[in-house]
């Protein structure tokens, strides 16, 4: 669906998105996960074919970039990181005026509009101006918006920023039943636990560069392992692992172990050091994002 | 990329002109009201306060004289407008232009799309002021239905040069300097409330060389006073290169900076 390799995007000297290679394949949900100013929106605006590249290549549906741009973007559903809806019109009317931009006759488009006002529950607010919506129904009228002229690819740029947990889960659950109808779908967020549910595949950035790529499951196993014991942070139980050949990393005033036995580690620190309290929990994507991209904070 | 490289359009870009036409409609009533309201006031103004003390301009009573002044004024005024603030708005506020060109259409397209509005707002608008003037019979009939079609043309100049404008300015305030700076001077010194014969040379000069309101002027006079003015074809020729000109201009000036 789409292949990536050595694209760079530069905005004058900065260099936003840096040498990157990816593959996404059909049928998948394929994540970018980074903090604020990885180069995740630069990303999907050249898929999208709206910003143009600056070096490497980048093929759409095997088209390039470059050169295709209206056959790529007419296959193509997109959700921008910020709205873009038409504050000129109502609900309806936005799915209507946009529909007609793929060249979709009006009866055709009425039909469609209607269905995927009832996919996205926003059929009692059909004729509410988008100035009266939430934040959640906007984002879902975006969804329904990408869906207009049925895509083969759909790009979703932060598809849950700034949404209270119900509006989440409800887009979370759209996006996974539009995968198990067969979809495309390529999602940038900087939420864990929503690539770690989503994603088959995802791609951890940071600076502009693709530190890691895999599927959630096995980032988390390769890079932390299944389980983290975590001890409060003092000299003897530092000097107690280091003579361990445990993986581990200090946290402020925490320590955090990282292993696929926990049982073992608790033991080991039962035995032979003099410890706090101790506690055992499961490895998320969350702690191999913060391996990957430090703990410096973003703004 | 040039500032002149001649933009790929197809007619895709009528749908941008849809959709604002779809917004425009359902304000309708409410867009009447300055088209309508603006030259009457002017009329009432210049025609019954200045007409009182200036009996004749170039051989014609003074009200007559302003008229074709005041239509070509309105023809400026509706595009200028629309693809300055109205075009900024969207473009900037309004994101509309990011979600159009996420969709089949391009830049350009979408620029060309809201060039044509703005001509079709002049459009409407001289639709909308030639019964007024008609009513006072001031302007001469058939010849000054020529103006409906002429006022595209017009229309599409002036939008073209509003959109450069708002191509270039760093923030919506900016458009005030465009306004003061090349608005007001022309709405004076194109032969409007003067006749250009009154002028120092240089003035004379100067307004038709580089103001477009003149030469729009020039014909919409002819017009309304059936009387064709020798420098018409030449003032046709004029607008319709220019026009030209800045359509091309102004399409690049865009997608230099909302292409990055
Ligand atoms: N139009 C632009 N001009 C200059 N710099 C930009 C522009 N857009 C984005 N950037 C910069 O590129 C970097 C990546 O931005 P972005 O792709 O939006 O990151 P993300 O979506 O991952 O938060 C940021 O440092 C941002 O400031
Ligand atoms: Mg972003």
């Amino acid at each position: 669906m789409i292949e990536a390799d050595g694209l760079e995007k530069r905005y004058g000297e900065f260099i936003a998105v840096d040498n990157i290679s990816f593959v996404v394949n059909e049928g998948e949900v394929f994540g970018f996960l980074g903090p604020n100013g990885a180069g995740k929106t630069t990303a999907m605006k050249m898929i999208q074919c709206v910003s143009p590249k600056n070096k490497g290549k980048l093929e759409v549906f095997g088209m390039d970039v470059s050169t295709d741009q209206r056959k790529i973007k007419r296959l193509l559903g997109v959700v921008p990181q910020e709205s873009n809806l038409d504050p000129d019109f109502s609900v309806y009317q936005n799915l209507l005026v946009y529909s007609r931009y793929f060249d979709i006759p009006q009866k055709k488009a009425e039909n469609i509009i209607d269905e995927l006002l009832d996919f996205v529950m926003l059929k009692e607010k059909k004729d509410t101006l988008i100035t009266l919506l939430s934040g959640g129904m906007r984002r879902r009228l975006l969804l329904a918006r990408a869906l207009v002229n049925n895509p083969r690819l759909l790009v979703l740029d932060e598809p849950t920023v700034g949404l209270d947990p119900q509006a989440r889960h409800l887009i979370w659950e759209k996006i996974k039943k539009l995968q198990s109808l067969g979809n495309t779908i390529v999602l940038t967020t900087h939420y864990l636990e929503e690539a770690e549910r989503l994603c088959d595949r995802l791609v951890i950035m940071d600076n502009g560069k693709i530190l890691v790529e895999g599927k959630p499951s096995e980032l988390i196993r390769e890079y932390i392992g299944t389980e983290i014991v975590e001890a409060d942070n003092n000299p003897a139980v530092l000097d107690c692992l280091n003579k361990t050949s445990s993986k581990f990393e200090v946290v402020g005033d925490t320590i955090q172990v990282y292993t696929d036995d926990p049982q073992a580690v608790m033991n080991a620190l039962l035995k032979e050091c003099d410890f706090g309290k101790v506690i055992v929990r499961r490895a998320t994507l969350e702690d191999v994002f913060l391996k990957f991209t430090g703990r410096k904070l973003r703004d | 990329m040039s500032y002149f490289d001649v933009p790929k359009l197809t007619g895709s870009l009528w749908k941008v002109w849809f959709r604002n036409k779809d917004v425009f409609m359902k304000t309708i009533i409410v867009n009447f009201i300055p088209s309508f309201a603006q030259p009457l006031l002017y009329l009432f103004a210049f025609g019954f306060g200045v007409g009182n003390s200036i009996n004749v301009m170039e051989g014609v009573s003074y009200i007559r004289f302003i008229a074709p002044a005041l239509i070509a004024f309105g023809i400026m005024d509706a595009s200028f407008f629309e693809c300055t603030f109205g075009s900024y708005v969207r473009m900037y506020y309004q994101k509309t232009f990011d979600a159009i060109i996420a969709t089949p259409l391009s830049i350009e397209e979408v620029i060309a799309g809201e060039l044509l509005w703005g001509a079709t707002k002049s459009v409407i608008n001289s639709i909308i002021m030639l019964p007024i003037f008609a009513i006072f019979g001031i302007i001469d009939f058939p010849s000054s239905l020529l103006i409906i079609p002429f006022s595209f043309l017009a229309g599409l100049l002036f939008a073209a040069i509003g959109m450069c404008f708002t191509a270039i300015v760093p923030s919506i305030d900016s458009l005030n300097y465009p306004t003061f700076l090349f608005i007001t001077p022309m709405f004076l010194f194109s032969g409007t409330f003067f006749s250009l014969s009154l002028m120092p040379d240089f003035i004379r000069y100067f307004a038709l060389a580089v103001l477009p309101l003149t030469h729009v002027v020039i014909i919409i006079r002819s017009l309304t006073l059936s009387q064709p003015n020798p420098l018409m074809l030449f003032s046709f020729a004029w607008i319709f290169l220019a026009t030209l000109l800045f359509f091309v201009l102004s399409i690049n000036l865009m997608k230099k900076k909302l292409i990055v």
